[in-house]
């Protein structure tokens, strides 16, 4: 992508003294390590839900749609509000990855693969409800096109609910290939780091195989860019024909033309409040803290700030306009002046409460910054965004247009347990997911750490080099010199003027190991120093002594702060007696002579 | 400034023309509107047509309470037509001058959502934008003007005999009044020429400020600046073009107004960049920005469709006949530039800016522009002309002359705003990463 040049204005965005290494090793620690005991718990409590609400599902179909609290009035409540609502949280997933993948933003990087995940997550619970509420479940290939023979009807295209199908259906899987597009060289690194044979079997199947050549690579990034590129129109019609169901179909005769626009903001603004919450918790859980930053809690903020700042604008616009429009009716929709003083007010303030009032106090930064609150916020809002939802069709449903049949809607207990149920399905999926998948994209957090990441930012801030700043012991047996060089080596990165060891040694490579070498042991300086003589070390004759030399080592001191890593590398370029320093101690001889 | 003086000479020379023809137009009112609405009964019913319903559209606009239908007795059709003759004029030069105006004002509205974002591409086009934002003050003062004195030209809520036989309208008074209509729109002026005051300010500020004061200030205004807007730019949607049809209305509509805004000032900047770097002055400009510039050309102009979409789909689905009309008589009367206009802001610039590389090449982003901004004219035109001149309309000189000096006066403010200072920023914090800027 770009240079790695930021601005230092810029907040880092990966803290501590990561080194890449540092990131695959922090990446990997779920999946390689064992639960602890709290995932266990809040597992144990999802599955309970989840069960329940399987129970709840099974009564359903079982009995009929009567045992939820539907009357001839409101024929469609809970399901269709939950239907909504988990549609809309889905939407921060793509909207991370895509758009802000198309924007450049680079904090997404740590988040975007959990948001992808809570997406796939959220649109399979949304997906639960039409076919539950379709009665005949096993039925449900009828809402497809196809020929009578199957004993279904010629669907109706004419028809938004119909629209609905083909465009959650087809986000669902264009965020699916999205979401393991982006997991493919992480799959690979687990599958490169595990020990167990399963896991390496496993992972290498998911991987499909990535080998992280740079062919691999490039088209990996050209992927991602068409997937982002297909996936950002996507993102806005899912919600905007979500919003034709109800701009066309709930109350014949109203119809508001802002909700296509209106509800894509507003399902991103309950998005981002659902990654608020998982993320908040999971970072703490699986200790990505230094990933998952304070400054990207604040970054997400703005975001809720910007949306819920749309949804805003809309709801004055929708309640102004329904007055400006002179039409009696406007009076009964969910907001209007008659349903924030009718039997649905406590509804209605809920709404405006929780989604207008409450994220106002992200204005200020300090709030915008305060973890705890951030997770009130966030909480609140994905409250008020299922009242939203649930004022936009219970309200309105409950006052139509022929008075004898208004009514109020009683949920059930089926009602709330097959809701209950989908929040306990989605949290068992997502901690199934943060203890299997690589829950930050690593891959792409890497390439962002010479950037942005805080120790980079302090190397490139404080002049120095950053040759060998990516080399790491655990990987690397010459990272300590490296960053030892990088220090001393600062100013002159070039080789060290005292080495003249072209005989000795004929690559670029090996000079640098020497450099290292020495920016460790000391260079000698003919100006100011003497040179002692070797050949009083035990084992070093003439003829080593030159190579020695050649080598830019001189003095006693030199040698004494040799240790094993540097009696190997003089083994790998003087060839002439293997082991020969170790076994004579080298170092030791030379502290003795320098007293 | 070569372009801002060819732009005075042309506004000079534009000038009288206005106002001959627009005197010329008015005289000769009577012959016009009697052959004018011969024709318009004899047009070919594109509506009745497509659904297959005779006398279809007929019916429905005259249901309409502003289109004046329901006048039924000669004398009053006829003063009706009149009325609307008399609008004529005064609807070409607020075509044109909200047009120019939007483009200074949008400009803005990207420039604050750059500085607010910390776009860290973009601070290199800072003084380009500033320079076409010059043009905000006497164009929005200009078009303030143009809306009060047009009056009950524009606005029928503003004839009280009409008021008074309307009980919907009679609701409306409390929003659609003179006094508060007035206010309305002195506030938003006042407003936005603050924040284009203090946002130069701060921005030349920064070039000699050795803290980060200025910076943060602009960053402050900004963020205050686009609150503000907004709430500001529904409100002016509604008072400004809305009100022009009182009974009328959509929820969408101010937003739809925005889109058209971002996206012919997005594309203005584009052009001035491509011209300014062709001369030489802006080297530090790379194609990697006038890529991105692209992208949001082209990103808007999806966004433009996907609203009037969303509000055409919406409107024709529920066809609603107090509604309807709004299409009714733009697809009756002005189809071919209603769906041209389609063609011209949303395929072509896919077609033209779909493909990378072409982003980058200055001309097709010049050729792209052009089209954009004439589709963009065409919306306008769109959104006042049927509301105010119903079928009368034509493209003549008048309202080419209106094009003609406002452009005049747009390119020479823009030449001035342009020429007064270094058009290279200093000091920004993210001027270095802007100038790295590479994709």
């Amino acid at each position: 992508m770009s240079s790695h040049y930021e601005a230092p204005i810029r907040e880092p965005l990966i803290l501590g003294e990561k080194s890449y290494h540092d990131i695959s090793v922090d990446v990997g620690a779920p999946i390689l390590g064992k639960a602890n005991k709290s995932w266990w718990i809040v597992f144990s409590i999802a599955l309970i839900a989840f069960l329940w609400g399987l129970g709840c599902i099974v009564y359903t179909v079982s009995t009929g749609i009567g045992v939820w609290g539907l009357n001839k009035t409101i024929g469609w409540a809970w399901d269709i509000t939950n239907f909504v609502w988990w549609v809309g949280i889905g939407h921060a997933g793509t909207l991370i990855s895509a758009v802000l993948l198309l924007f450049r933003q680079k904090w997404r990087m740590a988040i975007n693969r959990s948001a992808e995940a809570m997406t796939i997550f959220a649109v399979v619970q949304a997906g639960l409800f039409p076919i539950i509420h379709m009665g005949r479940p096993w039925l449900a290939y009828w809402v497809l096109p196809i020929p009578n023979q199957f004993g279904s009807l010629w669907v109706n295209f004419n028809s938004p609910l119909l629209w609905d199908v083909f465009a959650i259906s087809t986000y669902l899987s264009v965020s699916l290939v999205f979401w393991w597009t982006g997991l493919l060289p992480d799959f690979a690194m687990i599958r490169d780091r595990t020990k167990s044979p399963f896991q390496q079997k496993i992972y290498g199947i998911l991987s499909f195989g990535w080998s992280g050549r740079a062919k691999d690579w490039q088209r990996f990034e050209e992927v991602s860019l068409v997937l982002a590129g297909l996936a950002t129109p996507l993102v806005l019609s899912v919600h905007t024909i979500v919003s034709f169901d109800f701009a066309t179909s709930v109350v014949p005769g109203w119809h508001s033309t802002i909700f296509p626009p209106y509800f894509v903001a507003g399902a991103i603004f309950s998005g981002f409040a659902m990654v608020q919450t998982l993320l908040l918790v999971m970072r703490k859980v699986v200790n990505l803290e230094n990933y998952i930053t304070i400054v990207h809690i604040e970054f997400m903020n703005k975001v809720i700030l910007l949306t819920g700042g749309i949804v805003t604008v809309a709801y004055l616009t929708e309640y102004f306009i329904g007055w400006y429009s002179g039409v009696p009716y406007e009076n009964y929709t969910y907001l209007s002046f008659g349903a924030a003083t009718g039997p649905y007010w406590w509804a209605f303030w809920a709404l405006i409460i929780c989604n207008l009032i409450v994220p106002l106090t992200l204005w200020v930064k300090k709030w915008r910054r305060n973890i705890v609150w951030t997770f009130i916020v966030a909480l609140v809002i994905n409250i008020g965004m299922w009242f939203e939802r649930f004022d936009i069709i219970v309200i309105c449903l409950s006052k139509d247009r022929l008075a004898s049949s208004w009514s109020m809607f009683q949920p059930t207990f089926v009602d709330i347990g097959v809701f209950v149920g989908t929040i306990g399905f989605f949290f068992v999926l997502f901690l199934l997911y943060a203890r299997t998948f690589p829950v930050i994209a690593q891959a792409e957090v890497k390439s962002i750490l010479k950037s942005s990441g805080a120790r980079y930012k302090r190397i490139r801030e404080s002049g120095e080099d950053l040759a060998g700043t990516a080399a790491d012991a655990r990987t690397s047996k010459y990272a300590e010199r490296t960053s030892l060089a990088s220090a001393s080596n600062a100013a002159d990165t070039y080789h060290q003027s005292t080495v003249h060891a072209d005989a000795l040694v004929d690559t670029e490579a090996k000079k640098s190991e020497i450099d290292l070498m020495l920016a460790k042991i000391g260079t000698y300086d003919p100006a100011t120093q003497t040179a002692d003589d070797l050949k009083k070390i035990s084992g070093v004759g003439p003829v080593l002594e030159q190579k020695l030399h050649q080598l830019g080592i001189y003095t006693y001191d030199q040698v004494s702060k040799m240790t094993k890593t540097e009696y190997d590398l003089l083994d790998e370029i003087i060839d002439a007696f293997p082991g020969r320093a170790e076994r004579d101690d080298w170092a030791g001889q030379a502290q003795n002579l320098k007293q | 400034m070569v372009l801002g003086l060819i732009g005075l000479v042309f506004g000079f020379l534009s000038v009288p023309s206005t106002v001959e023809e627009a005197s010329e137009i008015l005289a000769s009112h009577e012959e016009h509107h009697s052959s004018g609405e011969e024709a318009s009964h004899e047009e070919a019913n594109f509506v009745d047509e497509v659904r297959q319903e005779h006398g279809y559209s007929e019916h429905a606009m005259a249901q309409d309470k502003d289109l004046g239908h329901d006048a039924h007795e000669d004398g009053e059709h006829m003063e009706h037509v009149l009325h609307q003759m008399q609008a004529k004029p005064w609807s070409a030069a607020f075509v044109a001058a909200f047009f120019f105006m939007m483009i200074a004002l949008g400009t803005l509205v990207f420039y604050a959502i750059q500085t607010a974002a910390q776009a860290g591409w973009s601070p290199v086009l800072f003084r380009v934008m500033e320079g076409i934002t010059n043009y905000l003050l006497p164009g929005s003062v200009i078009v303030l003007l143009i809306v009060i004195f047009a009056g009950e030209h524009f606005y029928p809520w503003q004839n009280h005999e009409l008021v008074a036989e309307d009980s919907i309208l009679q609701e409306k008074s409390g929003y659609l009044n003179f006094p508060f209509w007035l206010i309305r729109g002195i506030i938003y002026i006042i407003g936005w020429n603050l924040y284009r005051h203090f946002a130069r300010k701060n921005s030349l500020a920064m070039d000699d400020a050795e803290d980060l004061k200025p910076y943060k200030n602009l960053f402050k205004y900004s963020v205050y600046f686009l609150a503000f807007f907004i709430v500001t730019e529904s409100t002016m949607a509604w008072d400004w073009f809305m009100s022009m049809t009182p009974h009328w209305y959509s929820t969408l509509f101010a937003w739809y107004i925005f889109a058209s805004i971002i996206v012919s000032a997005v594309t203005v900047i584009a052009i001035v960049t491509v011209s300014l770097k062709a001369i030489g002055k802006l080297d530090f400009v790379n194609d990697s920005h006038l890529h991105d510039l692209a992208k949001f050309m082209f990103g808007f102009s999806v966004f433009w469709t996907y609203l009037w979409f969303g509000q055409f789909m919406l409107i024709w689905y529920a066809n609603i006949p107090e509604e309807v009309t709004y299409f009714i008589l733009r697809i009756q009367e002005y189809n071919p530039i209603f769906f041209g206009m389609i063609i011209i802001n949303f395929v072509f610039p896919i077609v033209i800016l779909m493909n990378s590389d072409f982003k980058r090449v200055s001309w097709f982003v010049v050729i792209a522009g052009v089209i954009i901004l004439v589709g963009h004219y065409i919306d306008i035109f769109l959104l006042v002309m049927p509301s105010t001149v119903g079928p009368y309309w034509s493209f003549g000189i008048t309202e080419f002359a209106a094009l003609l000096f406002f452009l005049g006066l747009f390119i020479l403010m823009v030449g001035m705003g342009l020429a007064k200072v270094s058009l290279r920023p200093k000091n920004n914090p993210f001027l270095v990463e802007s100038e790295h800027f590479h994709y």
